[in-house]
């Protein structure tokens, strides 16, 4: 029933079988193995009916790095630093959400620039084709570390694009790209954004891409690359799926779920 | 309108759905609707108009109005008023005091079920403990069967959820193979699919469908894909034993869900007519949870949990097997902490229970909330102790395809040692059979059993 992978294991469960076994944790190479099939936390060593005092920390480390993660702060200024290699302006932008536990209650606000802030957009307002917008979300660390690389490979692929000045954004949420793009007047806007972090994964970027968008934009609207990450979908691969998207929106004047397939399908058939 | 004194303020309550939100404990997602109560004593005198209420109001002010919502007509229409007689002279306050008494027994909560109406379960939840929510639950028993009996009194079951990102059929048989091991799965095997391909979801359900008589497991299996894609999976002769949906308390919300009570109604004729249950015919499986009405922007200004319970009411038209909660998965907008999701949960599980609907809880929360593992551990013991029908296994309750965290195969099994809960029992003959339980009827695996073989690689 499960594709075969040889039969490596046969000869060790009987081995095992004729030994007088008082526990799983005794079949603990079996475990091993079985763990190259799955990243979930299978076969862990038990006392009693209860979690052995190993995997009890293990699990314990790894809550506590997403949950730093979510609660990170952004360096905007190392960020900004980073980004200005790309050769385009850096805004700096605050939403309307004064601290973190703010803005884990409130996605309203999130979602809304701060009083004052979009006086900062007023003199870049323009055409411009697409607008690149970075936001801390629920992962700091995620965009402090993969949004320069991703944009780094990804503007060039975008030839004669009118590419507007690029937004940091703390404490943003996905939609506050909108407003963005609408004082900026750019036609798509590409929010990069820390995405809620996984135990395996608390540095997880999302791309949320989003053609003409406005007040009444709802999520359904919108294309999304998940798992941006070394780990999960690397910085080449993210970079030519984020231009492919830009581009398939430009031509086809939409996003959201109808374009969903041809992305796909666009990301398959790349050389 | 209604209205409550204390000392010299009056306080007035414009209709019945603001009352129920004014006098709902503190949580997140009614502050985020603008519903939530803005000083704690206005939600206590909200509280005492509420427990002055009779419960006969209940069924002649809707909160969502009739002619709009089908939830609702659902609702008035199938009200027995033949099981609500013996109550229906009490106010909510008298309700919860009768609930307590020992006049309530197993047999008077099971008769009266259908006669409770997801607004007044919600109302008595509201103006009652922890303690009182467990109490009352625990004197409720909602037995289903399929292949395997669920919600026996004393019997504690598990969904083994083998999640994997890829859905990949290795990584899933292994997480499959150590929850059995664990004694997991006797309320579900039940696969949450990475994508909506029915082509995906055919091929789990093959496996799972393979797994159980490759083993002899007296258990069910489920993918829990969207409604319609198993539906018309099982057009084309997919081995489906449980149709999955998740479900809401507005009919704007189920449509945002993409189904609506014919459809439901549709699918679960159409497993029906499989006749794959063996001992029963509970085919339907519900998740529900807080907020999810108003994340959908679907709540017309009711409060979350009393929405929550109107989604029993849908549960309980379509005699599910099972049904539960995710109490924590829909994030700190809606339920902030540990405290908010530990009420939560117990809420969730008497108003199912008091409505007849065999309720089981996802103990979980996300990274971003203010919740972790001690939390999850007091809400799993707590709702054990409560009676609820089953929990999650998931491996080291670490879901790496979901990105929560659940409750583990060894949270269980601490469970059912801590409390002397026992599988289900035909569940229980099988691990019997297969060797994975000691002398003193203790889940403790030894060496692999000699059927498990077929689960490994190779095999």
């Amino acid at each position: 029933m499960i594709p075969k992978s040889g039969n490596r294991f046969s000869d060790k469960i009987m081995r095992q079988k004729k030994e007088v076994m008082t526990d799983v944790p005794q079949i603990g190479d079996l475990w091993t193995r079985l763990r190259q099939l799955t990243a979930a936390r299978i076969g862990l060593k038990r006392s009693g009916a209860s979690l052995s005092t190993g995997p009890l920390l293990d699990f314990q480390l790894a809550h506590a790095r997403a949950r730093d993660a979510v609660h990170a702060a952004l360096d905007v200024a190392r960020l900004a630093a980073d980004l200005s290699a790309l050769g385009l302006p850096v805004l700096r932008l605050a939403s309307a959400v004064e601290d973190r536990q703010r803005y884990l209650m409130r996605p309203d606000l999130g979602r809304r620039l701060a009083a004052g802030e979009d006086t900062k957009l007023t003199p870049h307002a323009g055409r411009h084709d697409v607008v690149f917008v970075i936001a801390d979300g629920l992962s700091a660390r995620a965009v402090q570390a993969h949004a320069a690389p991703v944009l780094a490979k990804a503007l060039p692929q975008l030839h004669g694009w009118r590419i507007a000045p690029l937004a940091v954004v703390t404490n943003g949420r996905v939609a506050i790209g909108d407003v963005i793009a609408g004082a900026l007047n750019a036609d798509c806007v590409a929010v990069l954004i820390g995405e809620r972090p996984g135990l395996s994964a608390p540095d997880s970027m999302g791309a949320y891409l989003t053609w003409q968008p406005g007040a009444r934009t709802s999520d359904a609207e919108r294309n999304c690359i998940s798992n941006i990450r070394p780990g999960g979908v690397g910085y080449d691969e993210a970079a030519f799926k984020l231009a492919h998207l830009l581009r398939a929106m430009r031509a086809r004047r939409l996003s959201g779920v109808r374009l969903k397939d041809e992305s796909d399908r666009l990301a398959i058939e790349r050389p | 309108m209604y209205a409550a004194t204390i000392g010299a303020q009056r306080y007035t309550f414009a209709d019945l759905k603001t009352l129920l939100a004014k006098a709902t404990p503190l949580r997140s997602g009614d502050r985020l609707a603008g519903l939530a109560a803005e000083s704690g004593e206005q939600r206590v005198a909200a509280q005492y108009a509420l427990a002055d209420l009779p419960l006969t109001t209940f069924l002649n002010e809707a909160v969502v109005p009739y002619e709009s919502d089908e939830v609702t007509r659902l609702i008035v229409d199938s009200h027995d008023k033949a099981a609500f007689g013996p109550v229906a002279h009490l106010t909510v306050g008298a309700f919860r005091d009768w609930l307590l008494s020992d006049e309530a027994t197993i047999d008077t909560l099971t008769r009266l079920s259908p006669g409770v109406t997801p607004e007044i379960a919600a109302a008595v939840s509201k103006i009652s403990r922890l303690q009182d929510l467990m109490i009352v639950a625990a004197k409720c028993a909602v037995v289903t069967r399929f292949r395997d009996t669920v919600g026996l009194p004393g019997r504690l079951s598990v969904r083994l959820q083998p999640n994997h990102p890829t859905d990949d059929a290795r990584g899933i048989a292994a997480s499959i193979l150590d929850g059995l091991l664990l004694g997991s799965g006797d309320a579900v095997i039940g696969i949450n699919p990475a994508t909506d391909s029915p082509d995906r979801a055919h091929a789990l359900l093959c496996m799972l469908d393979e797994i159980r008589l490759k083993l002899d497991i007296p258990t069910q299996s489920c993918v829990l894909a969207h409604v319609t894609t198993t539906l018309d999976l099982i057009g084309k002769g997919s081995p489906v034993d449980l149709v999955f949906q998740s479900i809401a308390g507005t009919q704007a919300a189920n449509k945002s869900f993409g189904v609506d009570l014919a459809l439901l109604q549709e699918a679960r004729a159409a497993a029906l007519s499989l006749k794959r249950g063996s001992i029963g015919d509970n085919v339907m499986y519900f998740e529900t949870g807080q907020g999810s009405a108003l994340s959908a922007d679907a709540h017309h200004g009711v409060d979350q949990q009393t929405l929550e319970a109107r989604a029993y009411a849908v549960a309980r038209a379509f005699q599910p097997m099972l049904v539960n909660s995710v109490v924590g998965f829909i994030g700190p907008e809606y339920l902030f902490d540990g405290k908010q999701i530990t009420r939560a949960g117990l809420e969730d599980h008497f108003c199912g229970k008091l409505m007849g609907v065999p309720m089981g809880v996802d103990v979980c929360y996300t990274n971003h909330a203010e919740a972790d593992q001690d939390d999850m551990d007091a809400l799993l013991a707590l709702l054990v102790s409560a009676g609820v029908n089953f929990v999650m296994g998931v491996p080291g309750a670490d879901d790496i395809m979901l990105g929560y965290q659940s409750t583990s195969f060894h949270d269980a099994l601490a469970m059912r040692d801590l409390y002397g809960r026992r599988p289900a029992p035909e569940f229980e003959v099988w691990l019997t059979r297969q060797g994975l339980m000691d002398k003193a009827n203790r889940i403790r695996p030894g060496e692999l059993p000699d059927r498990f073989r077929a689960l490994l690689p190779g095999a």
